[in-house]
């Protein structure tokens, strides 16, 4: 028999090029600027700007010092070279380390915030408006340097829950700054992070007391808007015993030739029995189809279960970004803590991503779970890289970890680099991983019962990537599948 | 002095000045890289778990240069593998290739100093084959050994020729008086359809200090097939990093088979390159360590042309205070569609003071694959030993039968009966011993 009667995906491929060209055409949808006056210091980095920075944002002096000592450290530090990534070395003296838009001080309410900022928010369908009080999610917003606004504050005080900028909080809420700030981050802990620590001008701090749980996800909503900045925010998150929120963290830029960097810092602290949800969708600009251009995602990440059963969980929906290097980690340091990591990376073009975890287990009966899923297409390569570490005291621990690869097209590439270190004789730890491509069975099946090859693809990579999409909350996993769908649409078919 | 500096006053002495002479030109080029590299410390990526500097801050008695008593026929003997009386025995001391002591006995095997290989009718081979495993092992290590390249061997199977007896390898240091650094060379060239079973050892005599830093380059030509066991069971004063690297360039077949059982600090890397369309390599290990010994297995796959198959299965069992580290590559290059690479890594610590680091990686570039790996570490399954120990089998006898289980997967797949038996006796031997004392055993 003839075998082409088998597949009919193979040779639809040659008649249909139009997909992919369709998909090329599917420009980046928040590539856009707004025109609005922004307040910048001059490019470089020296101690003055530092001082500048922090005197813009009316810090105290224990701050200054902070930051000045990150400097030092940064000075004496090499940019890191493991990563699986290749970019043209970075002039850190030409980028534009503060940049605020231009509008009143310390708005009193959102009513007083630039009309046209929020019109840039509502192009994102990010409400800054309470008028959809409906969505129930709570709005930090931060474009280029600095927080412009947060929704929900009111509420959310009631409870007793603090959530607000960074730069807010420095002023309100020093004791807690002081005693968490850099705690699960040092200032001397890698590069990119001595580096934020130094420059960082905003970010989200969110503060869940004892016994409560946010009845809201909250949310931080960042933007990379001016020309030459680098954007270094820096959020904190700590949940006191027996609390819980869930924390959604979006991103988008303008589409630019030159290429922006970005490195930010988050830490998360979790006390007994506490449970931190991080979830991000980071849709930077990726880039133009030749690989111009383009977000540099180079994001420290940390959380760590200090107290009994306690849990944080990350999950990430990486699509945007030229390059992205990030490992969300957990320390797992409370005896019973659980660490959880969902990953969908995809890249296309010519992006680059380097992503994975930590799982440091520390506590007694700790576990932890990874499921990492990457699809790459194009030009792109993608690499898992994790670490599992078991220390000798963290008797019965427990890891799962699932590294699967997806490659659309014959130019990329997929990588795998887990790392497994067992101290203890106790630990039960399992990895595995798959590469592969979609079967043209699968296809072929799909066509067979009248599904488009285009369908079909979208079909089986939501399948392929479900596991971690119904991690996300509700209103995210809407927007992550079309992400995801935009980003691949036609790759293969 | 330092290592570098001794190891240039040793290269001095040595005279590698002949540019007519090949295996001088090698060796030079081997000894700018060494200058260059150095021994690889804790930075290298490939020697983050594996630290071997601190072997080099002792003075060794440089394996080459050393003139002592020659070995008794009663040192020989004892270090014999089982079926030896009909084998080609291959005997190395201290680095050197020792005719003498050595005895080919199958008139398909061609066995010659790797000097005289170089100048005769195998110079081409040479030329082409020899030092080509620096390209996989980037570091100063691999270097130092071809910059010393002195009395090895160069062994070859003729097109179409099947040994009649397998080869046997003794790699024998003799650190009865001093401590002692030995690096042996061989080249293995396995032509057209032939076929050859290789078997090697390590040894070491004496209780002062031995590093063995070994390399052997085999070539695989098309529809060969090659059998190549390593059987490691010196003793805690004897430390190596031996690396096997196989080519193979027509579409063929190996079967690889790296067991450690003993051993100070052991590290060896395994490099299969598919050079050909429709090579299979099977690749499998079992490290036994135990004392404060230290087993680090690299391995590499590396598919070139498309439609290989490689199957990896390597299991490791951490006694005492042992450390085990396990990192097996596979590369897929672009061209390399239709490959199919199977990887698998399986641990069990047996005691609190064992770590494991493993780190299992994969690079593809070609989108038509089907690649995986898996691995885990933890303990020996409670249901079994509950299923044992209801049918009245005392727990410490479970305990060894669960474990030789756990071996036997690895074993079966000696496929000379003789030394699979021999393995498993070793085997045996060291559960019962720890079955009946779970004492630490030196």
């Amino acid at each position: 028999m003839n075998s082409d009667l088998y597949l009919p995906a193979a040779n639809d491929r040659n008649d249909e090029p139009g997909i992919i060209e369709r998909t090329v055409l599917n420009e980046y949808k928040y590539g856009f600027v707004t025109d609005i006056e922004a307040d910048e210091a001059p490019k470089g980095l020296d101690e003055n700007i530092i001082r500048f920075i922090s005197a813009k944002k009316n810090e105290p002096e224990w701050m200054l010092e902070w930051r000045l000592k990150a400097f030092r450290h940064w000075l004496k530090m090499e940019e890191p070279t493991w990563a699986n990534v290749s970019y043209t070395p970075i002039n850190y003296q030409d980028i534009i380390y503060y940049s605020a838009p231009k509008q009143k001080v310390n708005p009193a309410n959102l009513d007083e915030i630039d009309p046209e900022l929020r019109r840039t928010f509502e192009k994102l369908g990010i409400s800054l408006d309470e008028q959809k009080r409906l969505s129930g999610v709570a709005v930090d917003a931060v474009v280029d340097s600095v927080s412009i606004g947060t929704t929900f504050k009111k509420q959310l005080a009631e409870l007793g829950i603090i959530f607000c900028s960074m730069s807010e909080a420095i002023r309100e809420h020093p004791e807690l700054i002081k005693k968490h700030l850099g705690s699960v981050v040092p200032i001397t802990d890698n590069f990119f992070a001595a580096l934020n620590a130094a420059v960082f001008t905003d970010g989200s701090f969110c503060y869940i007391p004892k016994g409560v749980r946010s009845p809201m996800e909250l949310s931080t909503y960042f933007r990379i808007n001016a020309e030459n900045t680098g954007q270094f925010e820096r959020t904190l998150i700590v949940a006191e015993e027996g609390s819980y929120v869930s924390y959604l963290e979006g991103c988008t830029a303008p589409m630019r030739d030159e290429n922006q960097l970005h490195a930010a810092v988050v830490e998360l602290i979790t006390m007994d029995n506490a449970e931190i949800k991080y979830s991000t969708v980071q849709n930077w600009y990726p880039g133009d189809k030749e690989g111009v251009g383009g977000i540099y995602n180079f994001v420290t990440k940390r959380g760590i279960c200090k107290g009994v059963n306690s849990k944080i969980s990350w999950t990430q929906v990486e699509t945007g970004s030229s390059i992205t290097w990030k490992y969300p980690s957990v320390i797992l340091k409370g005896d019973n803590s659980v660490g959880e990591f969902y990953s969908v990376a995809v890249t296309n073009n010519y992006q680059q991503a380097d992503t994975g975890t930590k799982m440091m287990h520390l506590g007694k009966n700790t576990k932890s779970r990874i499921v990492s899923k990457g699809i790459s297409a194009g030009f792109s390569n993608n690499s898992y890289r994790g670490l599992v570490h078991v220390s000798k005291g963290a008797t019965n621990a427990r890891n799962f970890s699932q590294c699967d690869s997806l490659l659309l097209g014959d130019k990329c590439g997929a990588h795998t680099f887990p790392y497994i270190e067992v101290k203890n004789n106790t630990a039960m730890v399992e990895h595995e991983a798959t590469t592969s491509k979609i079967g043209e069975d699968q296809i072929f099946y799909c066509n067979q019962r009248g599904i488009d090859n285009e369908t079909a693809v979208a079909l089986i990579i939501n399948g392929f990537a479900k596991e971690v999409m119904n991690q996300l909350p509700m209103e995210f996993a809407v927007e992550a599948q079309k992400l995801l769908a935009i980003s691949l649409e036609g790759s293969v078919g | 002095m330092n290592t570098k500096e001794y190891f240039k006053e040793q290269f001095e002495q040595s005279n590698v000045q002949d540019r007519n002479n090949l295996l001088d030109v090698v060796r030079r080029q081997a000894f700018d890289t060494f200058s260059k590299l150095g021994i690889p410390g804790a930075k290298h990526e490939e020697w983050k778990y594996t630290r071997i500097s601190g072997l080099f801050n002792k003075e060794y008695s440089f394996g080459v240069n050393l003139t002592q008593d020659p070995l008794t026929q009663a040192d020989i003997d004892a270090i014999r593998l089982p079926g030896h009386e009909s084998a080609n025995e291959l005997i190395f001391i201290n680095g050197r290739f020792s005719a003498q002591l050595s005895i080919v006995r199958s008139s398909q095997l061609i066995v010659l100093p790797l000097e005289e290989a170089a100048r005769g009718e195998y110079r081409q081979l040479v030329e082409k084959h020899l030092g080509h495993s620096s390209k996989y092992q980037k570091d100063g290590i691999n270097a130092l050994n071809t910059a010393f390249v002195q009395a090895g061997i160069f062994i070859c199977v003729e097109k179409g020729q099947v040994p009649d007896h397998p080869v046997f390898i003794y790699n024998v240091a003799d650190a009865k008086a001093v401590n002692v650094l030995s690096q042996p060379r061989t080249l293995v060239c396995i032509g057209e359809a032939a076929q050859v079973q290789i078997v090697e050892t390590f040894s070491t005599l004496g209780s002062q200090e031995s590093f063995t830093n070994q390399v052997m380059e085999i070539i695989v030509e098309k529809d060969a097939f090659v059998e190549y066991y390593k059987i490691q069971n010196d003793k805690a004063n004897a430390h190596q990093v031996s690396t096997t690297h196989i080519r193979q360039i027509g579409k063929s077949h190996t079967h690889a088979v790296t067991i450690s059982l003993n051993g100070g600090m052991v590290r060896n890397n395994l490099n299969v390159v598919l050079e050909a369309a429709h090579c299979e390599a099977h690749l499998y290990g079992l490290y036994f360590q135990q004392g404060s010994g230290h087993i680090d297995n690299h391995t590499v796959v590396d598919n070139v042309e498309p439609n290989c198959l490689s199957f990896e299965l390597y299991k490791g069992i951490m006694d005492d205070a042992s450390t085990g580290v396990f990192n097996g590559k596979i590369f897929v290059q672009p061209q390399a569609q239709k490959t199919n690479a199977y990887q698998s890594n399986k641990n069990v610590l047996l005691s609190r003071e064992a770590s494991v680091n493993t780190k299992p990686q994969l690079e593809i570039f070609a989108d038509d694959v089907k690649c995986s790996h898996g691995c885990t570490v933890g303990q020996l399954d409670e249901e079994g030993l509950f299923y044992l120990r209801s049918r009245g089998i005392p727990e410490k006898r479970a305990w060894s039968l669960l474990l030789q289980g756990f071996t036997m997967d690895i074993l079966e797949k000696i496929k000379s009966p003789a030394i699979r038996t021999y393995v498993d006796g070793l085997i045996a031997e060291r559960l019962e011993f720890r079955s009946h004392g779970q004492q630490e055993i030196d």
